[in-house]
């Protein structure tokens, strides 16, 4: 019978299945970090359980740590207690931590694919929405709740249902200026912020091939933000270019192996989706959202949905969410002022991100007004930078290069943009709140973000390139 | 810690908005704490309270004239991050159900395994029920797992009565688990060595 992707990972993995319930799913690799793993360590002993499987288990600290002076100990009292708490739990319980001042520490999102933890035809989980991002490899990853990383650790092992699945092919070519974000903002809001639950989606079609690793994690990130349960990408050779050497990523007659599995990795020609949406390239321009939910996204030159372009029954909350964004409906949102830049996120942190973006701001200058924050998601991409010497080129535009960590992405730790304050950010959620009480956030793509950095308001790119 | 659910009946919270997210229930500066307790002080905290602390009354939370141990929100209801500390402030202000007509997966997971039941209903019985609860608000819901039912009072219009109760899925192993109480650690440390077995299968 023909098989998607999805099913020939899942099958592999299925241990058994309850009658007329979810299935064993068995996970391996988990990723944990600070935040929603120390109530699961508690349970544990609580149960006076031990840790089943260790050395499948990969920690880092980056929700709530401080972007600038990593070496001296946390300020915020609550957030010390709970990055030592990780490196206790850790040494306790075996589990190898990247955390503040190692080598590997970063996003949790990034390390995993840079390190070449992240494989294909793994199942992966993390008490994380967007541990979608490692899908790009051609695995199915997805986030967990608290509860749930406990029976990890516990067992190895998940109760899941199994999903639809959907598929959403991208063909043709993108303008210029258009980024992978572009794309992933795009069918958001096409289907809007809940077009995807209760689906795993896989993404296809030329456009997404012809995506850099880098590209696809982007995508595959923000499969969250339309309610999908993950995403993923069929591997390819650009998949297995990137994972080859790669500390963690099998060698010598492993890699062969894996390689001839890896291989097997796609969705059969006559393969059954739930659905299937069909999205051409060409139409999509660099976008921006206006809302305060990922599917409220605009096409850069685009106008502000009209009140009555809205459902009747959804505009108050419409005009609630302009109201919290202080935008007008019906209005452009070109040429709107912003006050800061985050470049930084899973979504788009990672070294490619960081070059694009500072090719195209060499020899210019952030405008005066605005403050730019540029948060390398790993240790890795920040010493990457640094030897590239694209530190120096954010330094004269003027950019804050900081130090890695999820940052005004969640405004956990003190990155937090101001009350009433317009932030275009590369990460990947718009809520309100987000970025700080009262922060009113703009999701837009590394370039797009570079060059409102530049002239102080939201820019097309595409008249600076 | 958690307990088993059959029966609930109460009067209940509308909260009449679509997509409300994890980041909303419970924001992230609540989330250093390192233990499952207590969150339901911080629950819709920015919706809630104003930045000076005091209460926003316009919130319905700060209404008296809605409580009750069921909570219903619009369509997506708990989207976003995947944070359980969501589930667990809901729980501790009080709910054991929350009521949607479509909930994020993985909100929905959490809300299982915290014994906080979640109730998908169609579109047409949600605005049934906020319907209701806007003429009366201490209209009683009465939610009973075993049967899979939630309902509103009969209707005393007679050519309207049948209409008020609607049956709600939940796979079968999951209502075994919530009836008894058990949860499903318990299940998959019972299989362990099978689990052992399988890993042998594995490349
Ligand atoms: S960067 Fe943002 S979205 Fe990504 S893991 Fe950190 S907090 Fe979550």
């Amino acid at each position: 019978m023909p098989k998607t992707i999805f099913e020939k990972i899942w099958d592999r993995h299925v241990v058994r299945t309850i009658e007329g319930g979810p299935s064993v799913l068995y996970i391996d690799k988990h990723l944990i970090h600070e935040v929603t793993s120390p109530q699961a360590f508690k349970g544990l002993e609580n149960r006076g359980v031990e840790v089943f499987r260790p050395k499948q288990i990969v920690a880092t600290a980056d929700h709530n740590v401080p972007t600038i002076n990593q070496h001296l100990p946390i300020k915020e009292e609550l957030s010390r207690i709970q990055v030592q708490q990780l490196v206790d739990n850790c040494k306790k319980h075996h589990v190898e931590l990247y955390g503040l001042g190692h080598p590997y520490q970063g996003i949790v999102h990034v390390i995993g694919p840079e390190l070449g933890i992240t494989q294909p035809g793994m199942t992966i989980v993390c008490g994380d929405s967007h541990t979608s991002t490692h899908g790009a490899f051609g695995a199915i990853a997805f986030g967990i709740g608290t509860s749930e990383v406990e029976m990890v650790m516990a067992t190895q092992c998940l109760l899941q249902s199994k999903p639809k699945l959907m598929r959403i092919n991208v063909d043709g070519d993108l303008h210029n200026g258009v980024l992978s974000k572009d794309i992933i903002l795009y069918i958001i809001a096409q289907i809007s912020a809940s077009g995807a639950t209760g689906y795993f989606v896989e993404y296809a079609g030329s456009a997404i091939r012809n995506l850099s690793m880098e590209g696809r994690m982007t995508i595959c990130n923000m499969s969250i933000e339309m309610g999908a349960r993950g995403g993923m990408i069929a591997p390819d050779e650009t998949t297995f270019a990137y994972l080859k050497g790669r500390p963690f990523a099998p060698q010598g007659a492993e890699w062969d192996k894996k390689l001839d599995y890896w291989k097997t990795l796609y969705s059969d020609k006559d393969a059954r989706f739930d659905k299937e949406i069909n999205i051409d390239a060409a139409n999509i321009e660099p976008m921006i959202t206006y809302g305060t939910n990922p599917g409220m996204g605009i096409g850069v030159t685009g106008h502000i949905p009209a009140q009555n372009e809205i459902d009747e029954k959804e505009q108050p909350a419409y005009m609630k969410s302009l109201t919290y964004m202080g935008l007008q409906a019906g209005a452009s949102i070109k040429g709107k002022k912003v006050d800061y830049v985050f470049i930084g996120s899973c979504t788009n942190s990672r070294i490619e991100d960081l070059r694009l973006v500072a090719s195209f701001v060499k020899g210019r200058k952030k405008a005066d007004h605005v403050e730019v924050w540029i948060v390398p998601g790993s240790k890795q991409v920040e010493q990457q930078a640094i030897e590239e010497g694209i530190d120096k080129v954010f330094e004269a535009a003027g950019f804050n290069l900081r130090q890695p960590g999820c940052s005004a992405c969640l405004a956990m730790n003190e990155d937090k943009i101001p009350a009433g304050k317009y932030c275009i950010s590369t990460s990947n959620r718009n809520f309100e709140g987000r970025q700080g009480p009262n922060a009113r956030t703009l999701l837009a793509s590394p370039l797009t973000a570079a060059a409102a950095a530049i002239t102080g308001e939201v820019t097309d790119i595409r008249e600076l390139i | 810690m958690s307990k088993a659910i059959d029966k609930i009946s109460s009067t209940a919270v509308p909260l009449n908005q679509e997509n409300i997210d994890t980041d909303q229930i419970i924001p992230a500066r609540f989330l250093k704490v390192t233990s499952r307790d207590g969150f339901g002080e911080n629950l819709f905290r920015d919706w809630r309270y104003n930045s000076d602390n005091t209460p926003k009354k316009d919130f319905v939370l700060n209404n008296p004239t809605y409580h009750g141990k069921i909570l219903v929100g619009g369509k997506n209801f708990g989207c976003g991050s995947s944070r359980e500390h969501a589930a667990w402030a809901i729980k501790d202000a009080g709910f054991d159900v929350v009521v949607s007509s479509f909930f994020a997966d993985i909100f929905k997971n959490n809300a299982l395994n915290n014994f906080l039941l979640p109730v998908t209903v169609s579109d047409e019985f949600l605005e049934k029920i906020f319907a209701a609860i806007e003429k009366d608000p201490e209209t009683v819901i009465a939610v009973d797992l075993a049967t899979q039912t939630i309902s509103l009072p009969a209707d005393n219009d007679p050519a309207k009565a049948g209409s008020a109760s609607e049956k709600f899925d939940i796979n079968n192993y999951k209502k075994t688990c919530l009836l008894n109480g058990y949860d499903d650690i318990d299940y998959l440390l019972s299989i362990r060595g099978e689990i052992e077995k399988f890993e042998h299968t594995l490349i």
